[in-house]
């Protein structure tokens, strides 16, 4: 199907089912219920879901085939939201535009960087883009967000190109070519593809579950499911053969007479457009560009995405944005009222111990459960957690085979 | 590559799921409602509390946190009903609000906007907040104020101080108890004349954003006009924790004042490189060589020790005051807690009241009869005298205290001493001086 293999169309067919159904997936538990907490399944975090899988995606593309770890990424992140902003505040409200300008601006980013940073490899390649990533968030941090029209002027650049800290969001008074400027009961107009609005949303009531089913998250999804679909065209392609060349034995590579940099270069654009889009639909979802975006924590959470989920895989990426939004929107909501709540049941002070040992792992402590997690991972599963799947797969057909059936020929289940 | 299999089962399977989707939307139910964002249906309601529980601003946060518990205690009817029978408005009854049981969740900003925007959002959409609150960085409040007019919710700012938050980035969702930046310069600026004289030359060193700018600004202008001379400004990311790359400079500038814009952890780790450099007992141009902190707070004062004696501020409100409302409020809050608010716990309480008691007057949680309740509503007892939430801006208007770190502070919570309640007929302006534009109330849908 769509020029795939039987296994991969597979795996693309179940990727879009849980994601066309992830307002389903993810509300498991009632409205009202103490297990209600953990439910998933409204729009900001599910479109965090697909616009982080989109982002971890891109970056797999040069990580996971070319062995190249970028620790800049974010940088094209930031430089789609940034763009997309412009485009709506300059030209219209409708996100495509919006998105084509931030994956060409974060391409042109990345063939800057990737020309200088190509140069080097291994440990320098990667602290030079770091210190690109940087770079780019000291300037729309500080540098870029300098009132750029005069002191006694309200003019569009009053907050510079970025808006610093604040971020850049839009005003009422954006000289916008196309559309109206402001909504007509006076407020800033939506992001919308031609009339529906990114943030409109309906609710299905069935018994005491509410499904929320927004615009936005079904946008975002179809273009994950385009991101997905291209980069496994990508992977199976002798593009990404020879991008997985490079990273077994570069040398190797020039000696046939190939010259690997422009394959590499190719990579690196590659997923900073990945990035950007990931970064253009960010800003189409909720209009605001910070520059926390670019910086380095961001950056390294996408390497974690990838090696969490599994480097190299198609669908490890995502699995791995998926675990990290989770942790960071699930968990660090839940604090101390919330346990004492769960263990009510228990004697007062075992349910105080109890909650005692908990406690540092929740709330704001959700960084220390990733971080085990993390680390458990790559001790136990360096394959992510694409590899756990993969071992309980096996360990499953290996009771269902007969004695005589030899595991060597068992087929890896899809990467 | 592959081939294409049509089966007829697979048709059949396919059709009828597509089908079963296209006609999925007929089911929906119109999202519910009285027409306005997560009007609350059951017999609770619930709120939002999104404060910096990690980052530079962590403490202030918690201190915030422990307010709201606080609040809600009160407005519940639990506890000993705090400044609610100090309030000129009598409509809270200690029922909840509309008689429906007050809950809350929180969220974490980490003073990014951001993060903060994502722990709003899951806010409205996951846990049906009705209002949000909180935050202690005008970054954060400028943020999380366009969100809320764009979710159509109500936003109580808690401790965000720049010009810009009722300002250039006026909202009309958004409502600010907290003083800013030019209230500040007005009723700093006088006092540091009587005290330092008229021809000082002042360095500034301005916290890398939003409020540093406005703050920055501010105090300039209203020195300048005073006479002083501004000898330099230099911006500091709001990430640095060692100043003193940014002292030596001082050294070598022929100012005699530096104005230190920080706040938080900011402040503290700035004002101890600045003391340990010297710069206290050094005598620059003939003259003793000054430090002022624009925006005072006791937990600053607390992480800076000894170093904040004499050294002047501005802050809005402080437990040490005498009126029945704060005392009140320090009451409560001492014994729940065991220590007294910070202005930051006053401010966050003080907005989750006047939020209760204008949906009680009301009679409605729809945001657009909530913010005609508290425009222009003039109140007292709360703790800064008689206060106007004027209607143009959605400001708050009172007396603004300037302070002093005390010499001889007589507990660790005793820390600084209020020179000077300025009125608030001198820090009160123009709103259309900033700019910016309100827009019109959104309920949402």
């Amino acid at each position: 199907m769509f020029g795939l293999n039987k296994k991969d169309s597979t795996l693309l067919l179940i990727v879009a089912g849980l994601v066309l159904l992830a307002p389903f997936l993810l509300n498991p538990f009632p409205e009202g219920s103490a297990m209600a907490q953990f439910n998933a399944g409204y729009p900001d975090l599910m479109q965090r879901f697909v616009i982080f899988g989109i982002f971890a995606i891109g970056f797999n593309i040069l990580f996971g085939l070319t062995g190249y770890l970028s620790f800049g990424h974010a940088a094209f992140l930031g430089v789609g939201s940034y763009a997309a902003m412009w485009m709506f505040k300059l030209f219209g409200m409708n996100v495509l535009p919006a998105l084509a300008l931030s994956i060409l601006m974060s391409g042109l980013f990345a063939v800057v960087i990737g020309y200088v940073s190509l140069r080097r490899s291994g440990i320098y390649f990667s602290i030079l883009t770091l210190a690109f990533a940087m770079m780019s968030y000291a300037l729309a941090y500080s540098v870029l967000a300098a009132d750029m029209d005069g002191p006694d002027q309200q003019g569009l650049l009053q907050k510079g190109l970025t808006g610093g800290e604040t971020g850049l969001q839009l005003t009422l008074d954006d000289p916008r070519i196309l559309g109206q400027q402001t909504a007509g009961d006076g407020n800033l107009p939506v992001p919308s593809l031609f009339g529906l609005e990114m943030r409109s949303a309906s609710e299905l009531n069935v018994g005491d579950w509410v499904f929320t089913f927004s615009a936005g998250y079904y946008f975002s999804a179809i273009v994950m499911l385009l991101s997905f679909y291209l980069s496994i065209r990508i992977f199976r392609s002798p593009f990404g053969l020879v991008l997985r060349s490079i990273k077994s034995n570069q040398q190797r590579l020039s000696y046939t007479g190939m010259n690997p940099k422009p394959y590499m270069l190719a990579a690196f654009v590659i997923s900073g457009m990945y990035a950007g889009l990931a970064g253009g639909l960010m800003a189409a979802m909720d209009p605001l560009a910070g520059p926390e975006r670019m910086f380095w924590t961001a950056s390294g959470e996408v390497v974690l995405m990838t090696i969490l989920g599994g480097v190299g895989t198609l669908i490890g990426p995502v699995l791995g944005a998926g675990a990290i939004k989770y942790m960071e929107n699930i968990l660090s909501k839940i604090n101390s009222d919330i346990l004492h709540s769960w263990f009510a049941f228990l004697p007062d002070g075992l349910e105080d111990f109890v909650v005692t040992l908990i406690y540092p792992f929740i709330g704001k402590g959700w960084h220390l459960t990733l971080g085990i997690i993390f680390m458990l991972v790559v001790i136990f599963l360096p394959g992510g957690l694409v590899e756990g799947g993969q071992r309980i797969a096996r360990a499953m057909r290996r009771k269902k085979q007969t004695a005589s059936d030899d595991d060597t020929k068992a087929k890896q289940p899809a990467e | 590559m592959s081939k294409t299999n049509l089966t007829r089962r697979g048709v059949l399977k396919t059709g009828a799921v597509a089908g079963a989707g296209l006609a999925l939307p007929t089911y929906l139910s119109a999202a519910g409602h009285e027409g306005f964002t997560n009007a609350p249906t059951g017999d609770t309601v619930t709120l939002g509390f999104n404060v910096p529980q990690t980052g530079p601003y962590a403490d202030e946060g918690a201190d915030e946190l422990r307010a709201y518990e606080l609040a809600v205690e009160h407005l519940n009817g639990g506890g000993d009903g705090g400044m609610l029978n100090t309030f000129s408005s009598k409509a809270l009854q200690g029922n909840g609000i509309l008689g429906k049981k007050v809950e809350y969740v929180t969220g974490d900003t980490q003073t990014k906007s951001d993060a903060a925007r994502a722990s709003a959002k899951s806010m409205i959409e996951k846990d049906g907040a009705v209002m949000i609150t909180g935050g202690s960085s005008s970054g954060v409040a400028v943020a999380v104020q366009a969100l809320c007019q764009e979710a159509g919710v109500i936003f109580m700012a808690g401790l965000t101080h720049s010009n810009d938050t009722t300002g250039k980035d006026k909202k009309a969702n958004g409502f600010r108890h907290f003083f800013n930046s030019y209230m500040t310069g007005a009723a700093l600026a006088p006092v540091l004349a009587n005290n330092y004289g008229t021809d000082r030359k002042a360095y500034h060193l301005t916290a890398d954003y939003n409020w540093g700018y406005t703050t920055e600004e501010a105090v300039r202008t209203s020195t300048e006009a005073l006479g002083w001379e501004t000898v330099g400004t230099v911006l500091t990311p709001l990430t640095q924790t060692d100043f003193s790359s940014y002292i030596t400079p001082v050294l070598q500038s022929d100012a005699d004042v530096l104005v230190l814009n920080h706040y938080g952890g900011n402040m503290v780790n700035s004002l101890t490189n600045a003391v340990q450099f010297g710069l206290r007992d050094r005598v620059a141009n003939g003259k003793n060589f000054e430090i002022v902190v624009p925006l005072y707070s006791r937990l600053m004062a607390k992480g800076a020790g000894a170093n904040v004696k004499g050294i002047f501020g501005s802050t809005n409100w402080h437990w040490s005051l005498q009126d029945e409302g704060s005392k009140a409020f320090v009451q409560s809050f001492g014994t729940k807690y065991g220590f007294p608010p910070s202005q930051a716990a006053h401010t966050c309480y003080v907005q989750a009241i006047l939020y209760a008691d204008a949906v009680e007057r009301a009679g409605s949680f729809n945001p657009c009869a909530v913010g005609e309740a508290l425009k222009d509503f003039e109140f007292d007892g709360m703790g800064n005298g008689p206060t106007l939430y004027r209607g143009e801006d959605h400001q708050c208007f009172k007396d603004v205290l300037v302070v002093k770190g005390k010499e001889n502070p007589t507990s660790e919570f005793d820390l600084l001493e209020i020179v000077e309640i300025t009125p608030v007929e001198q820090v009160t302006y123009d709103a259309s001086i900033f700019g910016g534009d309100l827009g019109s109330c959104n309920p949402g849908a």
